[in-house]
């Protein structure tokens, strides 16, 4: 049944927009779409994008891990190296403290008018995405495949079960977030 | 209920949990991850496919993501929609094109924050697809399935992007 619906790609195509939709509501009327609040994050002034990105994963960890324990769906974990994810990270840091929005972030701008994030970021991120493609096949012989890490998840590298990580995880970071609004953070 | 929809601003926390279900949706309905930064690239595939026909095929990077609109690209586009939606109910959309803390540091002229706008966009695409992901795809999807490579590239991106914040407007 569900299997039927993931091949169905008319009806996926209708149902990516959908998400999208809410993704943006959700994203926009927490406000992550503003540059102001983006670079208050990182100068560490405004705490909003950490407290949006916390409840997120920690709400999406339990449903996403029953959804693929019920056979729902696959694990989606892009793999990678010390390289990729250390200088690429380091890169995309830089160019989003520069821009002060995320690819995401920058999509949501754009819908609720800001022309320096469609003119400036989006158009920006379609073409620095094109210069990474033509540098790739140098980049992947190189950097990209620098140290390999040896684990895909943290659980692996701790040699725990998914399960008892992710309720350690939501306990975690329901102290976390407690502590960031006691503090008044 | 109603009157939710029409509030300027919602707590961080509702916010992200709505995201949270919105990935729980995206993996049940779709077997896939939210992501936004693929699409960027796709976009690009697609323009200079339009462009030049010939010489698409060489590049190893153009068969691993085909320039195709895909679900990941209707969900970007959908985030466009939703941000729109958002903001005109609770009326504060508004066609802007310098950010206040930019205007405040910088000065108000649309050509310059457009420029800087426009490189932010250029160095991020290129560490996006680097990385493999974005605060979307390694940020909440990854970290999500609680992926090592997800982890330690949105450390790096905060650490970077913490340290060129403070360098641009001069904490340092």
């Amino acid at each position: 049944m569900i299997e039927n619906l993931h091949k169905n790609r008319p009806v996926q195509l209708v149902i990516g927009l959908l998400i999208g939709i809410g993704f943006g509501f959700f994203l926009q009327k927490g406000g992550v779409t503003n540059y102001d609040v983006i670079i208050g994050q990182l100068l560490l002034t405004n705490f909003t994008v950490l407290k949006v990105i916390a409840s997120a994963v920690l709400v999406g960890m339990p449903g996403v891990f029953l959804i693929r324990h019920f056979g729902y769906a696959k694990k989606h974990i892009v793999k990678g190296s010390v390289g990729s994810a250390v200088v690429g990270g380091l890169i995309f840091g830089i160019g989003f403290a520069v821009l002060g929005l995320c690819p995401g972030t920058a999509a949501g701008a754009a819908g609720q008018g800001s022309m320096d994030a469609l003119f400036g970021g989006i158009v920006g991120l379609v073409a620095g995405s094109g210069l990474f493609a033509w540098l790739y096949p140098k980049l992947s012989e190189g950097i990209l495949g620098y140290k390999p890490l040896k684990h895909e998840t943290l659980y692996e590298l701790l040699g725990v079960k998914e399960a008892y990580l992710i309720v350690f995880c939501l306990a975690a970071g329901a102290i976390f977030l407690y502590a960031l609004e006691y503090f008044g953070i | 209920m109603l009157e939710m929809l029409t509030q300027m601003t919602w707590s961080p926390y509702i916010a992200g949990a709505g995201i949270g279900v919105m990935s729980w949706l995206a993996f049940f309905l779709s077997d896939k991850p939210l992501g936004c930064s693929t699409s960027f690239f796709r976009t690009f595939g697609i323009i200079r496919k339009a462009v030049h026909k010939k010489g698409m095929d060489e590049n190893p990077y153009y068969i691993k993501y085909k320039p195709e609109i895909d679900w990941q690209w209707m969900l970007v586009l959908g985030i466009v929609i939703g941000a729109f939606l958002s903001s005109v109910l609770s009326g504060v959309f508004e066609i802007t094109w310098v950010p206040d803390m930019f205007a405040s540091e910088f000065g108000d002229s649309p050509v310059l924050r457009l420029i800087v706008a426009l490189t932010g966009g250029v160095i991020m695409g290129f560490g996006a697809r680097f990385a493999g992901g974005c605060t979307s795809g390694h940020g909440i999807s990854g970290t999500t399935q609680l992926s090592l490579t997800s982890i330690v590239a949105v450390i790096f991106m905060f650490c970077g992007g913490i340290a060129m914040a403070m360098a641009i407007y001069g904490v340092f």
